[in-house]
């Protein structure tokens, strides 16, 4: 028997580690027996901590919310006794467990192994059929044949843009020059996106041949993984994956006696979202400020030290060796015309069910929201999805049949991006939303360009003002000239695209900017300085309230109901915060 | 002056030298917890590199600090799924606590209080993140615990002492 437990960083937050250290103290005497494990984040990150239990006849039960205190009941009935707790079961073998219907909607190519195999084991990763994609397009050595394997399957870039990426890597094959660079960017930088932590930390292996694969197509010899600092786990693993690959001669010098050379290296970003943009992030790689610059060249004709490159993202690489194993046509059959495949959705918000969701493309946001993620939390109202990070937009409910593929995402407002899918109800304020995307994208504009660099301030002061009651009229106006202007003459696709929250707001929630401006009322109740504070008859005359009140708006004697004096109130919130009774109303 | 001309941007940052700087400060940063001016100016005399150059990749990544930061540095996640889960009102609690704004140290040098973008936990959120320990699914009233708990143990660690 086998006892597996989530390690991811999600699962480490809930307290994962506990749980499996508790289980390693009190498995200590049956040690032979039962094996523990580690495995990466399956993505049922809202019932973490997660725990597998593995039995010898090869059915196996996930249970959910395995907190230290719990192991011992879990020890005793499941592992001593062979029953299972239903209470806390999320899926079993047999397709039972609350959380069914969660995973059974999704088809898993890019999270294949997460979850499943221990990622900091190179033998769960070849025992799962890893490492065959690439030792077949070493023997069958006709780089132009995985070219043509990869167009044929139709992948598109898996970072945003879209891209076809056998096209991208032809570009790079057929570029002149000695040497050659296959870059991973795994810089996921989009506020609300974790599917690329989650592979590296579930799956590491799957990365490293999928740029082996690509390496070898392209005619390239080194490779570079840009992961984000912010990410240690993943850092972690990745280390301890090459590693291992390396000693087994998956990567390195003469891969499998072939006489193929494939070194990876990693490279800790240093905090700059604008390092996600190829050109920047290649210069930060050189080392220096990550600052997007002109393209063409393209960094595959110019690229790392003006060399030849070819860069892709995380889930794109994931991809790779699937499709080598399985062909283009297992491939291509899924998802619409011209967006095949899969796609991985970080889900977060305010939904039931928050985690990494991998589903054929083509599949309505709806369906996303409400059939596998289980709709809003605490029976509110879906208002909006955003997606695409600050680079995308808000996709109000009324579209939410709108399918996903590229194209349909981009005809809303939005862009796919990386697959960060923010779920909103009635009380997210959309002017709020844009503001805080802004207030994003104003910082990490890199500065180079003037119309990035002070047009995101200038729309920010304004969407500031807005929220804090002193919007003026001709202010919508104003925001969609900046978001023009912005758009039309920034370098980079950050600068591109940071309008984007705000012209899809605008578009599709009009009427709340006008709510702001013209009425001072926040519909969403959520900008504080558009509130008005009034004490309900459930105040019991505590005098808590009047003593948090830094203004002294409160009056009341104690026992009796307490009154806010408008003209004195601040909006501060802190009769709110301090009201134990509920008996504080913002409207 | 000589080092300046010594400087050779191709050839320095070429393969195999592996654009040294961003390495060299985030060790630097490691060591120290900031990067001292000496440290820019070793890396300066060992490679070459101007020292505009340096200051200027050095101020350009919000990973680096100039200053020194206390002794544990507690990161409030404001990524969207936080921002709308009430990262906002955890921020505010945390400096009403700490008696400190976000971006400072407290006097003890106790904490620092940052915000960051995301720290990609968005299913947890409101989430923090204290030196590498993840706290999630907050609610401002957490948070005094989890801060008297570290100050329990600094006590505990100086007694000891």
């Amino acid at each position: 028997m086998k006892i597996i437990v989530g390690l991811g960083t999600c699962g480490i937050a809930a307290g994962a580690e506990e749980t499996y250290r508790e289980l390693l103290g009190k498995l200590g005497d049956a040690n032979g027996r039962i094996a523990l494990e580690k495995t990466g984040c399956i993505g049922m990150c809202y019932r973490e901590p997660l725990v597998e239990v593995r039995r010898d006849d090869g059915r196996c039960e996930h249970y959910g919310n395995v907190t230290k205190d719990r192991v011992a009941r879990l020890l005793d009935e499941v592992v001593q006794n062979g029953e299972a707790i239903d209470d806390w079961l999320v899926w079993t073998s047999d397709r039972t467990g609350s959380e069914t219907a969660y995973l059974d909607r999704q088809q898993r190519i890019v999270l294949r192994n997460c979850g499943t195999i221990n990622p900091e084991k190179i033998e769960d990763y070849l025992a799962a059929g890893g490492y065959d994609a690439l030792k077949k397009v070493l023997s069958d050595a006709d780089p132009e044949a995985v070219i043509n394997l990869v167009i044929e399957s139709g992948l598109r870039g898996r970072g945003g843009a879209g891209f076809l990426t056998g096209m991208k890597w032809r570009f790079t094959r057929l570029a002149q020059g000695d040497r050659k660079f296959v870059i991973c960017n795994a810089d996921e930088g989009d506020p609300g996106a974790f599917m690329d932590r989650s592979v590296l930390e579930g799956d590491p292996h799957a990365v490293l041949e999928g740029m082996a694969i690509a390496g070898f197509a392209i005619g390239a010899n080194d490779g570079y993984i840009y992961v984000r600092a912010e990410y240690p786990k993943a850092i972690e693993r990745l280390t301890i994956a090459i590693a291992e690959a390396e000693e087994r001669g998956l990567l390195g010098t003469n891969i499998l006696g072939t006489g193929f050379d494939f070194h990876v290296k990693l490279k800790e970003g240093a905090g700059a979202f604008v390092c996600g943009e190829e050109t920047a992030l290649i210069a930060s790689i050189e080392g220096k400020r990550g600052m997007p610059r002109v393209r063409p060249p393209f960094p595959a004709t110019k690229g790392l030290w003006e060399n030849p490159t070819n860069i892709n993202n995380v889930e794109t690489f994931a991809n790779v060796p699937w499709i080598v194993a399985h062909g283009p046509e297992a491939y291509n059959c899924l998802g619409t015309r011209n967006s095949k495949g899969t796609k991985v959705f970080a889900m977060a918000g305010k939904i039931r069910r928050g985690g990494l969701v991998e589903v054929p493309m083509g599949i309505s946001i709806a369906e996303i929201v409400h059939e596998i993620c289980g709709g809003i939390k605490d029976d509110k109202k879906f208002k909006a999805v955003q997606l695409g990070g600050p680079s995308g937009g808000c996709i109000p409910a009324e579209l939410q049949d709108t399918l996903i593929d590229y194209e349909s995402i981009n005809k809303t407002g939005a862009i796919m991006g990386s697959g960060g899918l923010v779920v909103m109800d009635e009380t997210t304020c959309m002017v709020d939303v844009a503001r805080f995307f802004l207030d994003f994208t104003q910082r990490e504009s890199c500065g180079k360009c003037t119309f990035c660099r002070v047009g995101t301030k200038r729309m920010l002061e304004v969407l500031t003002r807005i929220t804090e009651s002193e919007g003026r009229e001709g202010d919508i106006e104003l925001l969609e000239r900046l978001a023009d202007l912005v758009k039309n003459n920034s370098l980079c696709g950050l600068g591109q695209t940071a309008p984007n929250p705000v012209l899809t707001t605008i578009k599709y929630f009009r009427s709340e900017y006008e709510a702001h401006i013209n009425n001072k009322k926040c519909p969403a109740h959520s900008c504080q300085a558009l509130l008005t504070y009034t004490i309900t008859d459930a105040c019991n005359g505590c005098m808590v309230c009047g003593r948090a009140c830094p203004s002294g708006a409160i009056t009341g004697e104690k026992k009796q109901m307490h009154v806010i004096d408008q003209s004195k109130c601040i909006q501060c919130d802190e009769c709110y915060r301090a009201c134990r009774f509920h008996a504080i109303e913002r409207v | 002056m000589s080092s300046h001309r010594k400087y050779d941007f191709k050839h320095l940052h070429y393969v195999g030298q592996d654009g040294k700087l961003i390495p060299e400060l985030q060790r630097a940063q490691e060591e120290d917890g900031y990067i001292k001016p000496e440290k820019i100016r070793e890396i300066h005399e060992r490679y070459g590199i101007p020292l505009s150059h340096i200051f200027g990749v050095a101020t350009f990544y919000s990973q680096f600090r100039l200053d020194p930061v206390g002794k544990n540095i507690i990161r409030v996640c404001h990524g969207t799924a936080c921002h709308v889960a009430g990262a906002k009102e955890i921020t505010r609690s945390l400096e009403d606590i700490l008696e400190i704004k976000s971006g400072g140290t407290t006097e003890d040098r106790l904490f620092t209080l940052e915000t960051v973008s995301c720290l990609g936990c968005c299913s947890l959120a409101p989430v923090i993140m204290i030196n590498d320990d993840t706290y999630g699914n907050l609610k401002p009233g957490d948070l005094k615990k989890i801060i008297k708990d570290y100050r329990k143990r600094e006590a505990a660690e100086v007694a000891q002492k």
